[in-house]
């Protein structure tokens, strides 16, 4: 008993990292209808923008800790932004697969960018925040975990808050409903647009150190995985639609988690796509995905 | 008629030209290592080691009255890469003989192209047997896994008095499956138990499912027979379950990374490996002199001694040939018997590798401290 709580434990945790990511393709997607596959990449700058700042603060401190927190989120929503105005937004009226060739420029040439700047050998994560072991009966919980699920909620909360509650998440939810009609409404959808890359890459940025905080070592490529499962995780939950994202990146991490623990560990990924094939199967619009409910 | 002219004269421009830098021309040796990418601590090591063995001949006078060049190409730790470069560097560079690799995998790569070429390769520290298996030219100056497991699993149930151990193997590198498969037969023989067996990808970051799982198996060691970033990792996530018994693994482990990425969680691990620094024989302590000298005051692991001794053996066969030429070449390094290197005396078998010594190491206050000496 104390093992499968361990393992759900290990499990949410990691599907929570997952979730963050999940919810930046989610987004992108829900307002330009294509993938961006360089949302991937942008967690890994996240992870190195937090590797650098957490050499400027006190290692293992919370104020240090979720000052890199922000740092990270900060830069690389403003690297979200930089990239949809440089790279997608002279696209606008481009077909999709031509934004998603450049999806995958963009990504390429953040990864080995990244190489040239950061090497290609891995590093080693500081330890930001401080750490510590609490004990429940037989499952432990590290602290690290404890920050992963905590700063998840919290951020998926404020995300809900501001597609919900505030005017500019109106304004998403409009664009993603029918760009053109959001126009004659006098929505701006360039600024929309912006806010939201902006508002994933900020999530991937928290994604990148929470991921690195738990497994410290990170390198230019640590993104490619993570994004690929995260993408599923999007999928599986219906992209487009935000709960829908973090509930796929639950249930990914979760099943990864056990499938790693029993004797099928080598089949971990397989039996993780192997259920996103079932899933799509029988909900080809993914769990809480509709075919025309409002997409943000 | 100039152009005609110019047309005319080249050839016989470039035949002199090459005529006279015959007499000059250096020997070419290739080195293919991982020198960035996931086990660049391995490449960088190693070629350190070559590359001051080489300077080294090079001031004595180099062999056969020429010098030595040294043409080293980065496989970035990838698999496929080392293909690629191991046949740019035989038909694009022409070199005499390969120098490579650390890691069995990309050993494993290379291989067969060196021997279809009839190139002699000298694999410093791949201890997975099936790399000279691949042909009568590859070779190795450092001891198998199946000496490697059989040590460990004796120091795992002599010193460190374990009776059940779990085994957490990466199942896409071929080292890491050959060091596990003889740990378990030695370890199963001499009365331990291998009570669950888990295993991971390489590249994973992941381990607390299969670490949970192995607490639950109630054990009180960990063999882990992979790379020193899995292996930090590992350790680190195994510390943080409070797993605090011995994790011990194979000379994949020797890297400064381990105790970087692992730091405190390192304490109470161990693993074998094929020489230490801390020797007081006069061939390592001068070895260790001249390294720190040579690159800031570095001291050099088990690869950097291995890729030094592997560029000595290779010097020592040119000597002895008298020639460069594959087949001759060949037959000298396969006769090469109680060569006195760094990693001790290196006497090729017929299976073309060499039988030495292991040490233990631990890791102690943040440092790595040698334990025991395990002869064969």
């Amino acid at each position: 008993m104390s093992e499968f709580l361990q393992q759900l434990l290990n499990g949410l945790s990691l599907g929570a990292i997952y979730a963050l990511i999940a919810l930046g393709y989610t987004m992108v997607y829900g307002v330009l209808r294509f993938i961006n596959f360089a949302h991937s990449d942008v967690f890994m700058v996240g992870a190195f923008i937090g590797y650098y700042m957490g050499k400027l603060v006190p290692e293992g401190t919370l104020w240090g800790g979720l000052a890199v927190l922000g740092a990270a989120m900060i830069g690389c929503a403003l690297l979200g932004m930089t990239i949809e105005r440089l790279a997608y937004r002279p696209l606008r009226s481009a077909p999709t697969l031509n934004v998603l060739i450049t999806a995958i420029g963009v990504s390429l040439l953040l990864e080995y960018t990244g190489q040239v700047f950061f090497g290609a050998a891995p590093r080693n994560f500081p330890a930001i925040f401080p750490v510590r072991n609490f004990s429940l009966g037989n499952v432990i919980i590290s602290s690290n975990q404890v920050i992963v699920i905590v700063v998840s909620v919290v951020l998926m909360v404020v995300l809900q808050l501001i597609v919900y509650r505030t005017k500019i998440g109106t304004a998403m939810r409009a664009v993603s409903l029918n760009p053109k009609a959001a126009i004659l409404m006098g929505v701006n959808n360039d600024v929309v647009i912006s806010f939201t890359f902006g508002l994933g890459s900020a999530l991937a940025a928290a994604g990148g150190i929470l991921y690195a905080l738990n497994y410290p070592s990170i390198d230019p490529l640590m993104g490619v995985m993570p994004g690929l499962k995260a993408f599923v995780a999007a999928i599986l939950g219906g992209i487009g639609n935000i709960p829908g994202a973090a509930l796929g990146g639950l249930i990914l991490g979760t099943v990864e988690t056990f499938v790693s623990g029993s004797q099928f560990s080598t089949y971990k990924d397989a039996i993780a796509f192997a259920i996103l094939i079932i899933i799509l199967l029988f909900r080809p619009a993914g769990l809480l995905g509709k075919f025309t409910v409002e997409k943000v | 008629m100039i152009k005609a002219l110019r047309l005319l004269l080249l050839p016989a421009l470039l035949a002199a030209a090459t005529g006279a830098a015959l007499a000059q021309n250096p020997i070419k040796v290739g080195e293919f290592a991982s020198l960035t990418g996931k086990e660049a601590a391995f490449g960088q090591s190693s070629h350190k080691g070559t590359l001051l063995a080489i300077e080294e001949l090079n001031a004595t006078g180099g062999a056969l009255g020429r010098q030595f060049e040294l043409i080293t190409e980065d496989n970035q730790s990838k698999q496929g890469e080392s293909a690629t470069i191991v046949k740019k560097l035989i038909s694009r560079d022409q070199v005499v003989a390969l120098l490579g690799e650390v890691a069995s995998g990309r050993s494993l790569e290379a291989a067969p192209i060196a021997q279809n070429y009839k190139i002699p390769m000298i694999s410093p520290s791949s201890t997975n047997p099936r790399v000279t298996e691949m042909g009568s030219y590859i070779f190795r100056v450092c001891f198998i896994d199946p000496f490697q497991g059989t040590a460990m699993a004796k120091f795992a149930q002599k010193s460190l008095h374990l009776k059940k151990v779990a085994l957490l193997t990466s199942v896409s590198s071929p080292y890491s499956v050959g060091l596990a498969k003889y740990f378990k037969e030695t370890f199963a023989a001499i009365g331990g138990e291998i009570t669950i067996e888990q295993k991971y990808s390489e590249g994973d970051k992941d381990f607390k499912a299969q670490l949970t799982a192995i607490k639950a198996a109630g054990v009180d060691g960990i063999f882990v027979p992979g790379y020193y970033t899995e292996a930090a990792l590992i350790s680190k996530q195994a510390r943080e379950l409070e797993l605090t018994f011995p994790i011990f693994g194979g000379d994949g482990w020797e890297a400064p990374q381990l105790i970087e990425i692992g730091g405190k969680a390192m304490k109470g691990t161990y693993y074998s490996t094929h020489y230490s620094p801390e020797n007081s024989s006069p061939a390592v302590q001068n070895f260790v002199k001249k390294f720190r000298a040579r690159f800031a005051g570095e001291t050099p692991d088990a690869m950097a001694a291995l890729g030094y001794d592997s560029a000595m053996v290779l010097a020592d066969a040119i000597k002895r040939a008298g020639t460069t030429e594959g087949p001759k070449l060949r037959t000298a390094i396969a006769a090469t018997k109680g060569y006195d290197g760094v990693t001790g005396k290196t006497t090729i078998d017929s299976h073309r590798n060499a039988t030495k010594a292991a040490v233990v190491i631990t890791v102690k206050d943040g440092a790595f401290k040698f334990v025991e000496s395990i002869t064969p």
